[in-house]
């Protein structure tokens, strides 16, 4: 028998049974579905937060007190301003090293306020990382070392507190302290449903006064090139350490947050992914079913192909032609509901999906597969079928 | 292929024996018979003499439990099971008391069938086909599906399907105890004369004498054996 004719026997077969073969193939449909569509969401994600560590500026090397485990609460720091000038002397450059001191606080214009990160920074804030500003100016070195009561707006809080007015050049009070305004952040967006517009930048001397605190958070250093940066990152820890005997700190670069998070993330697909996987188990179980009451059907049709001539390799043929077309229909199926599913969480809700590739082949390629593996036993069944007995059964 | 070995079905010392419940059951007790090209055959007896199961032996649908069977020259006991099925299509045509029509399937498509496992076009096979049909005079209904046939014109459509591949020997196993008596008797008349015009050798399974007597020879089967 041919092929060709093989496949339209199969799928002439499936169109006489549309509401079985539409019920079974739902099963497949919904764990292809749910593959394409969890791997589109944790793929999503993964990109998402790679974007974001990346758009942080490159070469970044951030020191903080305590050991980096996202495990552990964070420590509190006893870094000082004088740690930064020692750090400042190692890196060699002042304009490379940026800190924070931050706190959360209500900021205030006439009747409005909006709760804000209040960041302590430094003048090379915007050299280090990734910030544009969008109107006005940012802090000065004269600012930074005259404590100057001055802020740059986040463009989240320029919109919540003056909707109709550019701010720069009008009063904020944050903690009841007045401050001006000199600039305004180009917006950042939302990113995994957390606003990045709501900080506001302030000179850290000025914020030490207002919190009442000589503390640094945290250092972050702009590497002059990538293949120097372990180098320094350890002459900067071993550096703190011997100026707070007793204290750990860390240095940690870009490519160790993103290897962290991405393996999070990567473990979570995986995880969403069997899940979503066990469902077309569950679906091929179905095709296996029907495929097994189909051969029980059609035995005398079986009987009378055999009669006429068909081998046993013919009709198990036909039986495994007919369970990869209903998987493989299914699949087909599947991956639509699973982009446009993707695509729906996409537009609906903060998480990004990306469907990839490869990611729609493996899902065709298993349900293809999930149709072989689960049509063979009906399959061989019919192939074996005694002609005599099956031309006998009514 | 047949005309060159002499008989289309050469039977020796048959015996078929089942194995039912443990226990074995001699359907066939010996049986020893020659149809020779273009021979017209009778197997009559009473249910459950064996003359089924002779049937199915002489059409290559099973295999002799001992003894020797030749199909169109070829001994079955040295055929697997694929060379037994290409045997069945080449040498063998059935016809059965229920036509065993593929449903949802015209009555070209269904003819056409055997011609599928030969791998031949389906142009070639509808080509052939609708020949055939036309031979058994339902070429007016080659689009018709079996539900939409009398019986008569479906065991017509049968004999059209086993005789599409030009086999050596048709078998028919009481192709018309399904029908009333005019008809059987034209579908019988139908047969004989395609036994007559085409030379296939011609075996048919009955318990009604009347179609026996119709035959060249009669075998009558009892209990396994011949009598």
């Amino acid at each position: 028998m041919r092929l060709a004719e093989a496949w339209r026997v199969a799928f002439a077969a499936l169109r006489a049974n549309r509401l079985r073969s539409g019920l079974t193939m739902l099963g497949v449909v919904i764990g292809v579905g749910a593959v394409v569509a969890l791997v589109a969401i944790g793929t999503g994600a993964k990109r998402e937060v790679e974007r974001q560590v990346e758009g942080l500026g490159s070469n970044l090397l951030v020191v903080v007190p305590g050991q980096i485990d996202f495990s552990s609460a964070p420590s509190v720091s006893r870094l000082t301003l004088s740690d930064v000038d020692a750090v400042t002397r190692i890196v060699g450059d002042r304009s490379r090293v940026a800190v924070t001191v931050t706190s959360g606080e209500t900021v205030r214009a006439g009747t409005r306020s909006r709760f804000s990160t209040i960041d302590g920074v430094l003048e090379t804030t915007p050299k280090v990382f990734v910030r544009s500003i969008a109107r006005g100016g940012y802090l000065t070195r004269s600012d930074v070392d005259t404590a100057r009561r001055v802020a740059v707006l986040g463009a989240g809080v320029a919109r919540t507190l003056f909707p109709e007015r550019d701010p720069v050049g009008q009063q904020v009070s944050i903690a009841g302290v007045r401050f001006r305004v000199i600039g305004v952040f180009a917006p950042l967006g939302q990113s995994l449903g957390v606003d990045r517009d709501g900080e506001v930048h302030i000179p850290i001397t000025t914020a030490h006064r207002l919190f009442a605190t000589n503390r640094v958070d945290g250092i972050a250093v702009k590497a002059p090139d990538r293949s120097g940066i372990d180098a320094l990152g350890q002459r900067i820890v071993a550096e703190l350490s011997q100026r707070h005997p007793g204290t750990e700190f860390s240095a940690v670069t870009q490519e160790q947050i993103l290897g962290v998070l991405g393996d999070i993330l990567g473990v979570l697909t995986g995880v969403l992914a069997a899940i979503a996987g066990i469902s077309l188990l569950v679906g091929g179980v179905g095709v296996s079913n029907i495929m097994l009451v189909s051969v029980r059907e059609r035995t005398r049709e079986i009987g009378l192909r055999k009669a006429v001539g068909a081998r046993p390799r013919d009709i198990g043929v036909q039986f495994l032609l007919e369970a990869v077309l209903l998987t493989a229909i299914g699949g087909v199926a599947g991956m639509a509901l699973g982009i446009g599913a993707a695509v729906l969480v996409a537009q609906l809700t903060p998480v990004p999906a990306a469907v990839t590739w490869w990611a729609l082949a493996l899902a065709f390629g298993v349900s293809a597969g999930v149709g072989i593996v689960f049509g063979v036993v009906p399959a061989q069944r019919a192939g074996r079928l005694d002609p005599v007995v099956a031309l006998r059964t009514e | 292929m047949s005309e060159s070995t002499g008989a289309a079905i050469e039977a020796r010392d048959v015996r078929r024996t089942y194995q039912l419940d443990g226990v074995a059951v001699e359907a066939l007790r010996g049986v020893s018979l020659t149809v020779g090209p273009g021979e017209s055959v009778a197997i009559v007896g009473p249910s459950g003499s064996g003359k089924s199961t002779l049937l199915h032996l002489l059409g290559g649908l099973d295999r002799p439990t001992s003894g020797r069977l030749l199909i169109g020259g070829r001994d079955v006991a040295k055929l697997n099971a694929a060379a037994l099925a290409r045997l069945r299509n080449e040498v063998v045509g059935f016809v059965f008391q229920s036509f065993h029509l593929l449903p949802r399937t015209s009555a070209l498509d269904n003819v056409a069938l055997p011609l599928v496992y030969r791998g031949l076009s389906a142009r070639r096979r509808r080509a052939l086909a609708a020949e055939m049909l036309s031979r058994v005079g339902l070429e007016h209904r080659m689009h018709h599906r079996p539900n939409q046939l009398s019986g008569g014109e479906q065991q017509r459509v049968a004999i059209a399907r086993a005789l599409v591949t030009s086999p050596a020997v048709l078998l028919a196993d009481e192709p018309t105890g399904n029908l009333d008596s005019a008809t059987g008797a034209s579908v019988l008349g139908l047969l004989e004369s395609l036994n007559a015009d085409s030379g296939v050798a011609l075996v048919v399974v009955t318990h009604d004498r009347e179609v026996a007597a119709r035959a060249h020879r009669q075998i009558t089967i009892r209990d396994g054996v011949i009598v």
